[in-house]
């Protein structure tokens, strides 16, 4: 039985023997994109998981070449390994990134708005586990609103974090991007089919792709790729891809699976009561009209 | 290429590079000690969909002959190529 997805990526491995915690998502996103970009893909990774457990000398788990960046300069370092690298007459490679959500909505937004100002030929990818998780679940711009970190905990008044998550797909947008994107590794054929897509585009391209931290989140480690899908089959997360100026949405759930099954089943959003849930359902109803209204349907 | 398992394990003082950069994909130590459940393949159930080793985060499912392989060098036990595998040809055993 053949699998398209799998015949359209490396057989081999780029990403091997890291120390991740069993079923990491971040680690799966690198991986996947990597055996789509190949030997010839230079990454850059700025402080944060994918950096702590590739990189613990003399146990080096990339075998493409891979730099660590500072924790703002991830896009920055980007922009000259791209330059050097063409300066030095080099012609088949990508530079790409993979920064978290805090190295890239946080800590490194000014250096990725700057690379997209330059539009400088890189792939941006972020992987979102929604918490700075390397550090102990701490909250970041993208964590979800009521989910519970060691700086949103869960009190008798504060349920958690009280901010809703910026939308860095269309910050990133808004940039006049050539190429971005939204991903979730439970869809992966998906994520796999944009990385291929900005590989082939000449300019910056960010892709947001949703990784679940089975200890961040408070989920077992086999259950990362079936809580990726329910986040966008509950329509809480979406697949989506900017380009030329339009939005086009990927994937139309039929009919939305329960939230608060999706939340119920994760250790971060227990705590939640009927009206919390009430929130986080009516917030995504809000951002399903936006979708609706000025996404165009890729329809299947 | 997969980084592989090197024999040399030691390092002594003049084997530390100089500069911040290093050979890469060099592995001097295995995963396996992780594992508290191991997945097994139950190889005549195996259709090759190769489902696993796409959503393996670790990499070490590959198919040979049509059937999907472990290197439990690296398996952390996870359990999602279970889970994910539609035909149910991937038990979790306890690590003994």
């Amino acid at each position: 039985m053949a699998n398209k997805t799998a015949e359209s990526i490396s057989r081999e491995e780029f990403f091997y023997g890291h120390k991740a915690c069993a079923g990491c998502g971040g680690s799966l996103a690198v991986r996947a994109a990597l055996k789509v970009l190949g030997k010839n893909a230079v990454s850059v990774l700025p402080a944060g998981c994918m950096s702590a457990v590739g990189f613990n000398f003399p146990q080096l788990c990339f075998s493409n070449n891979s730099i660590i960046s500072t924790f703002a300069g991830t896009a920055s370092m980007l922009t000259g390994v791209e330059a050097g690298l063409r300066a030095k007459g080099f012609k088949d490679f990508t530079a790409v990134g993979f920064a978290g959500d805090g190295g890239t909505a946080d800590i490194g937004i000014q250096a990725l708005s700057g690379a997209i100002d330059r539009n400088d030929n890189i792939i941006y990818i972020c992987y979102d586990n929604e918490a700075y998780m390397n550090t102990g679940i701490q909250k970041s711009g993208l964590t979800p609103f009521g989910a519970k970190t060691t700086t949103t905990p869960a009190g008798r008044n504060i349920h958690g974090n009280i901010r809703p998550k910026k939308n860095m797909f269309e910050i990133a947008a808004a940039h006049d991007i050539p190429y971005a994107a939204t991903a979730s590794v439970g869809y992966l054929p998906d994520f796999i089919a944009k990385v291929k897509k900005a590989s082939q585009i000449q300019g910056t391209k960010y892709i947001h792709v949703i990784a679940p931290c089975p200890t961040g989140w408070g989920v077992a480690p086999d259950e990362t790729v079936e809580i990726a899908k329910e986040v966008v089959d509950s329509g809480l997360w979406y697949l989506a891809e900017y380009e030329n100026g339009r939005f086009t949405l990927n994937h139309k759930p039929k009919e939305f699976t329960s939230v608060e099954a999706y939340l119920k089943k994760q250790g971060r959003f227990r705590h939640l009561d009927d009206d919390d849930i009430r929130v986080i359902t009516e917030s995504r109803d809000k951002k399903w009209e936006h979708i609706n209204s000025s996404f165009e349907y890729s329809g299947k | 290429m997969r980084p592989y398992i090197r024999e040399k394990t030691a390092f002594g003082f003049d084997d530390v590079p100089v500069n911040t950069s290093f050979e890469a994909g060099y592995l001097v130590t295995v995963n396996s000690g992780w594992r508290s459940i191991r997945p097994v393949v139950e190889s005549t159930k195996c259709v090759g969909c190769e489902q696993c080793y796409l959503y393996c985060p670790d990499g070490v499912i590959s198919i040979k002959d049509g059937k999907a392989q472990i290197d439990y060098d690296f398996c952390k036990g996870c359990g999602i190529c279970a889970k994910i595998c539609r035909i149910g040809a991937i038990g979790m055993e306890a690590e003994r």
